[in-house]
């Protein structure tokens, strides 16, 4: 979302939030986090990927999955097209990719929503690769992190986009009842469907500052209700106060504010069998190899 | 009891008051019955062909029609006794989801469900059965009471969506029904759940994931409301785009039959459960004994393996 201006060849750009013109090495310099004033300008997949992974670490998985237009949707231009258009600018099939990396050593499998995506909506494609690698941390009892941008459901796949939710939720506990931890990355926005489904589910929930995040989009908290609203509401500083975040986390420290803690809360879920046959079993020798390929 | 009539079933409304003044008039012995039989035979056409070739608009108006039965009302059909349960032991007690322990056929079973209330008071009372964060949270209560003691759950579904307030968004909305959905997901016990209503949303799922997912005949169940979808495709929510909406969104009980997403649609008499509340509670009644009847019969590893498969498999996706 990183809006350049015309002027400068291309150099400068403007800050969404002060207005400050910005050269635009120095914004990538720093990570795109505004230096006059902390605004951090949305990410897209790819970018956060090179953030948060170690350089050459990710493993992309079902990178060929991607949705169609099931119920023949009367959108303008159609659905089909539109998929096809998005993925020809993005240069990927869907609003979310899936794989495993290293956050500093660390092996994750992870999921990351690209917001130039449609929105990051949710569809049955973005639902089939975060529960198929939500089920591959299971099977390798890796931890997962899922870093969310999204306005949440993808309303062109009508009741497929629903049920999504449920599909997630369901993955989710399997892992919990396997005894994986599962930190969930919150970025602007995260709302609707995937809020309510995936991103509040960590065992851990880290946001990046001043991130849109809740149950319902601002238009629609707009016409339910005349009241004047908090400052703040439905920003990442809000959620915090209000008991739903462990922390909000500048981007600049994000990384290494995840490395620590997936050493910590990873340290015994890696070993530890399964108990009753909801989760994973463990294969004979996995934390053998995991400490060779961990170099712990 | 009087019956309220939908825009488009005005031509019946004329019919049956024509009927009604013609019966008062035999009742007083002043009218023949000739003219009534012919109305009456009239109407049985005219009310077949109005209901058999509904607009998926037309169904949701009937989903959300004021006069249809609501959680509270089948729960009076189908438990011979009932206590109703309160509080999310947190926060609060939400009206917009009732709960509680009662006997079905003689065993007991927790029922949990939205209630929009008839009234227009209980309406108010009950947020038109939008739920906050402590509806969900007291119904995610109320399940782990019931896996606690190997009671089986009935899950009743009719909302517009979940609450979009303030207070909603302050005390966690999406985590509630995130959470609501996850422990579901996990339960230790057999799950029926039935779209009574409407369907709305991430409201309704977080009511909705059974291991048998049924919808009644006139209910719908959607992703968007067909207004809110209509505000984005059309960007207004004229009467003919709010119409079209409904159309594109599938979001009617044989859609979702016709798509895997359901297991059962559940029949309802002509003209809406409201139309004869016995006879709608009955064909319900029915349907929830054969589905329970079924999953008590299955292993707990199956049961849940099966739950977790019917979810995982909803989908489509090219690859």
């Amino acid at each position: 979302m990183v809006r350049s201006e015309a002027t400068s060849a291309e150099l400068l750009t403007r800050c969404l939030e002060c207005a400050e013109l910005v050269n635009r090495r120095t914004l990538e310099r720093r990570l795109f986090v505004c230096p006059q004033c902390g605004y951090h300008f949305r990410l897209t997949a790819d970018q956060r990927l090179r953030l948060l992974l170690d350089r050459g670490s990710f493993e992309e998985r079902d990178a060929d999955l991607g949705s169609r237009d099931v119920l023949d949707f009367p959108d303008e231009p159609p659905y089909g097209q539109r998929l096809a258009e998005v993925a020809a600018r993005t240069g990927h099939r869907e609003a979310v990719l899936t794989g495993t990396g290293r956050v500093d050593g660390v092996l994750v499998a992870i999921g990351v929503f690209n917001f130039p995506f449609m929105g990051g909506s949710m569809g049955s494609a973005v639902g089939e690769k975060l529960t198929r690698v939500i089920e591959h941390a299971l099977g390798e009892r890796l931890p997962l992190v899922i870093v969310s941008a999204s306005g949440g459901a993808r309303m062109q796949e009508g009741i497929y986009s629903l049920m999504q939710m449920a599909k997630l939720a369901a993955a989710l506990g399997r892992l919990r009842a396997a005894g994986l931890p599962y930190v969930s990355v919150l970025t602007d926005p995260t709302t609707g469907g995937v809020a309510a489904s995936v991103a509040l589910l960590g065992d851990v929930n880290l946001a990046e500052p001043r991130a849109l995040i809740g149950f319902a989009g601002p238009r629609v908290i707009a016409q339910t209700i005349d009241e004047q609203l908090p400052a703040d509401f439905q920003r990442s500083e809000f959620l915090m106060k209000h008991g739903m975040l462990d922390a909000v986390v500048a981007r600049p420290e994000l990384r290494r504010t995840l490395a620590r803690l997936l050493r910590m809360l990873n340290a015994r879920a890696a070993v530890r069998p399964a108990d009753d046959g909801r989760g994973a079993r463990r294969r004979p020798g996995a934390r053998a190899a995991r400490r060779r390929r961990d170099g712990a | 009891m009087a019956v309220t009539y939908l825009d488009f079933e005005l031509p019946l409304a004329a019919l049956d008051t024509r009927i009604e003044t013609l019966r008062r008039a035999r009742e007083r012995g002043a009218a023949e019955s000739r003219e009534l039989r012919r109305l009456e035979s009239e109407r049985r056409k005219l009310e077949r062909t109005l209901y058999e070739t509904l607009s998926a608009w037309q169904r949701v108006e009937l989903a959300r029609h004021v006069d249809r039965p609501q959680t509270l009302d089948y729960v009076a059909r189908l438990c011979a006794d009932f206590f109703e349960l309160h509080g999310d032991r947190a926060f609060g007690d939400d009206a917009a989801i009732v709960g509680g322990i009662g006997t079905y056929r003689r065993e007991p079973v927790m029922v949990v469900g939205h209630q929009r209330g008839h009234s227009t008071q209980e309406r108010l009372l009950r947020n038109f059965g939008m739920a906050s964060p402590e509806g969900y949270r007291k119904a995610l209560r109320l399940f782990h009471t019931a896996e606690r003691l190997g009671i089986p759950i009935l899950t009743f579904i009719d909302t517009q969506g979940a609450y979009t307030g303030v207070g909603a968004e302050q005390r966690g909305q999406a985590e509630a029904i995130a959470h609501t959905l996850r422990g579901m997901a996990l339960l230790r016990v057999p799950i029926v759940s039935v779209v009574i209503g409407e369907g709305g949303s991430g409201g309704a799922l977080a009511l909705g994931l059974g291991d048998r997912l049924l919808m009644q005949e006139y209910s719908c169940y959607s992703v968007i409301s067909p207004e809110g979808c209509s505000s984005i495709l059309y960007r207004d929510r004229a009467p003919e785009n709010v119409a079209r909406a409904a159309e594109a969104l599938r979001l009617t009980a044989r859609d979702l039959y016709r798509f895997g997403v359901i297991d059962e649609v559940v029949n309802e008499p002509v003209g809406g459960a409201h139309r004869n509340p016995r006879r709608a509670g009955e064909a319900l009644e029915r349907s929830i004994a054969h589905h329970l009847a079924e999953l008590k019969e299955q292993s707990l590893a199956s049961l849940l393996a099966r739950r977790y498969e019917k979810y995982r498999g909803i989908g489509r996706y090219l690859e």
